[in-house]
């Protein structure tokens, strides 16, 4: 199959491991990876800011940048990227008076896939260790972000195929289904209360005695991960795509302290 | 200008009353957040009431099927209104009761008072009702003389400690029992002074102070849970019982009922039935469900009236994305599953309608123009909690991220000062409608690297990002992005496409 890689702005900038290690994962599979070049942004941050107009030409951008190439499923290491450009850029096309834009979006959007999604409904995997030789030899817990979970209902597939990952522990995060508070532009807007959730959030992590909390966002993993790092926690955050790409003969980079992101 | 009256008012016609913040949701809220004893209380009574309902819910399994048939049956009334609202008034006035028009908070108002003052009376016992609560309907009449007794346990704790309501079912959600004993201990003329926090001793304290005004009240005012267009009828759910004492026992009964609470015929109470108690009290059933049709003569109140409120229901009626926030039966159960809630309290929200459904329900009714509420939509970290347990399926999320760009559009202007959240959004914009722009961007992340430091993390920042650096580290940024790792393990490939042939590309080194 050829797979078009949609990488997400903040995992192209922030956490490129992230999106290597999707690669590594599809073409263990014996799939053909793309990365559509002109790529950015879903502009989702646009969108529940409220700021559709400045939204319009990142969302035309994408589509662009996604009917053009050839592929047969597009997929995404995130959850809320893959919700926005399924649910967000019609609406947004429509709303600013760009019909043929909409259309083109909602082709666009049903060949997307989340990760997750992708691995489990149309590649078959269920068993990581056996199938990708997914080795991991920590104690992890996990978080559910929002919008894989309610928008996408991606029910337990990120966390059933982690716990099938050779050599892993994974602890129940209590509450796990709780917002971690980031929203966006809310974590800003609204501060105190994004740090109110947060703090529930971390609590419940560091609870449950993992050496990490993996997810399938980024985003809320920056977030959570940021929190702990300013709490002085030894506890760090890791894309499950990351672990699932983990082998015996190639671990994951996390050496000693866990790091937020990014480091080498 | 002449003070004759020309013909229509104009439109459309927003709502007054108890709809406005009276200060912007992050300061409200950062206030409310400094309480330890309200996140106490708050977060013990949502988790009780959330695990029931979804017990509750579960035992139904065809849960979703009522919800889509309370959504649907909800979306055909607002786009029937008008006709419905003529085949109610015909059928209640039939029945021998008074339908009054009211047009928005001050003329309600009004019209309560006369009706009132026509008895002769200057004391009202009341039926629990949001509707009275957002037009401010005790205050006015406090202010004309009339003293109106809460009968609902909850309610009348917060009238008594002088409060406001902070949740729409629960209004006392926010003081646990022990305050509660303060507050009658300190506010009932007659109490034991042994009272204990006991619930059941306190709910006995209140059945003895309630007791005197329900025998002898001559008039009682209401709210309403569902008017039957079909027959004229009108319904009130409760818990208590109370409601049942007020609507039976007064010789005159004032129902204020907002327009969009009608259901076309009595079969649809069977869907809401349903819906209703499981989604707010997390009971299969509800206690008392009282249902009444006009004057029955030698048997209840003699003297039935209803006021029909909009109150800028019209004007959201008016907003393609935003009516379907009418759909709402007042349940409840979006703001005891949401995160923001739990932790704010209802007050942060200023408005009667607090929580998920506030947030977006009070710009509906007042505009979103109104400035002392557009601060709401934003209260919500979209997390879509609210959406799930929504027995009737108000797509909360859609309808705030809707307001918000109405908000954003109805401050653009050539000569404003751009924000730095405008200015945020254009660089951004900018930076996301390519991949070339965004890979030029992306060239200055060795510069981040630098900034980070030896601790490798961003701890403060200036202007509106510092709202994230109050609590959250930022990482350091890697030294190459994933757009670059790509073009030099495919360099064979094209700039504009590229493709992958490369099966050793997992070496996952940025």
């Amino acid at each position: 199959m050829r797979i078009a890689l949609f990488a997400t702005c903040i995992v192209d900038a922030m956490y490129p491991r992230t999106a290597q290690a999707t690669v590594a994962i599809l073409e263990r599979l014996g799939h053909t990876v793309v990365f559509p070049a002109g790529q950015a942004c879903c502009g989702q941050m646009h969108v529940n800011s409220g700021y559709f107009k400045e939204a319009l030409p990142v969302v035309a951008n994408h589509v662009r940048a996604f009917d053009t190439e050839d592929y047969d499923v597009a997929v995404a290491p995130s959850g809320s990227c893959v919700a926005s450009v399924k649910h967000q850029h019609g609406m947004v096309a429509k709303r600013c008076g760009e019909d043929a834009l909409a259309a083109r979006a909602a082709v666009v959007g049903a060949k997307t896939y989340e990760l997750s999604q992708l691995l489990v409904d149309v590649l078959g995997v269920t068993d990581a260790a056996a199938q990708l030789g997914s080795h991991f030899p920590h104690t992890v817990t996990y978080h559910p972000s929002c919008h894989g979970m309610r928008l996408l209902k991606l029910g337990d597939r990120q966390l059933d195929l982690l716990k099938t990952v050779g050599g892993i522990e994974v602890r129940e995060l209590p509450e796990a289904d709780q917002c971690c508070g980031f929203g966006g532009t809310f974590s800003m807007k609204n501060a105190d209360v994004s740090t109110a959730m947060l703090e529930d959030k971390t609590a419940n992590i560091c609870g449950t005695g993992a050496s990490l909390c993996s997810g399938g966002d980024a985003s809320c993993l920056m977030h959570i991960g940021g929190g702990l790092s300013r709490q002085g926690s030894a506890v760090g955050t890791l894309h499950f795509a990351e672990i699932l790409a983990a082998t015996l003969e190639n671990p994951a980079h996390i050496a000693g302290d866990v790091q937020l992101a990014g480091r080498k | 200008m002449s003070g004759t009256f020309l013909g229509m008012p104009t439109l459309p016609v927003f709502g007054h009353g108890n709809l406005n913040a009276t200060e912007p949701f992050p300061t409200a809220a950062r206030s409310e957040l400094a309480n330890p004893q309200l996140r106490a209380n708050l977060g013990h009574a949502t988790h009780t009431i959330r695990d029931k309902r979804l017990r509750v819910v579960a035992e139904l399994p065809d849960w979703e099927e009522l919800r889509d048939a309370g959504s649907a049956i909800k979306e055909n009334v607002m786009a029937n209104l008008p006709a419905l609202l003529e085949q109610f008034e015909a059928n209640f006035t039939a029945r021998g009761g008074v339908i009054h028009w009211a047009r928005d908070a001050g003329e309600a108002n009004a019209i309560v008072t006369d009706l009132i003052r026509a008895t002769g009376e200057t004391e009202v016992v009341k039926v629990k009702s949001m509707a009275t609560q957002e037009i401010g309907l005790n205050e006015h009449l406090e202010e004309q003389g009339i003293a109106a007794f809460e009968t609902d346990l909850a309610e009348l704790i917060v009238q008594l400690d002088h409060d406001k309501p902070s949740h729409i079912l629960v209004p006392a959600i926010h003081k646990n029992r022990s305050q509660v004993r303060e507050i009658f201990l300190r506010e009932m003329p007659v109490v034991d002074p042994e009272l204990t926090d006991e619930p059941a001793k306190l709910a006995e304290a209140a059945r003895k102070h309630l007791r005197a005004k329900f025998l002898s009240a001559k008039v009682a005012v209401s709210g309403a849970n569902f008017g039957l267009a079909d027959s004229g009828t009108l319904a009130v759910v409760e818990s208590e019982g109370n409601g049942r004492m007020c609507l039976t026992l007064p010789e005159t009964l004032i129902t204020v009922m907002g327009i969009e609470k009608l259901l076309p015929s009595w079969a649809d109470l069977e869907v809401f039935m349903q819906l209703l108690p499981r989604s707010s009290t997390g009971e299969r059933m509800n206690p008392y469900t009282s249902v009444w049709t006009g004057v029955t003569p030698g048997d209840g109140p003699q003297n039935v009236h209803l006021v029909l409120l909009d109150n800028g229901r019209s004007a959201a009626l008016a907003d393609e994305m935003g009516r379907s926030a009418l759909h709402c039966i007042r349940c409840s159960a979006c703001m005891n599953v949401c995160p923001v809630y739990e932790r704010t309290g209802g007050h942060a929200y200023g408005s009667t309608y607090p929580g998920p459904i506030g947030a977006i329900l009070s710009p509906l009714l007042t505009g979103i123009k109104s400035e002392e509420n557009n601060s709401l939509p934003y209260a919500s970290s979209l997390c879509g909690a609210c959406y799930d347990a929504c027995p009737v399926k108000i797509n909360i999320p859609e309808i705030l991220v809707h307001l918000r760009a109405e908000d954003v559009d109805s401050k653009r202007s050539a000569t404003k000062v751009p924000t730095q959240m405008d200015l945020m959004m254009k660089g951004a914009s900018w930076a996301f409608s390519s991949g070339r722009n965004l890979g030029l961007l992306e060239k200055g992340l060795p510069l981040g690297k630098l900034a980070a430091g030896k601790k490798r993390k961003i701890t403060k920042l200036p202007g509106i990002v510092a709202g994230w650096t109050q609590s959250r580290d930022i990482p350091a940024p890697p030294s190459q992005s994933f757009r670059q790792w790509w073009a030099k393990e495919h360099q064979e490939a094209n700039h504009d496409g590229g493709t992958s042939t490369n099966p050793a590309a997992t070496k996952g080194d940025a």
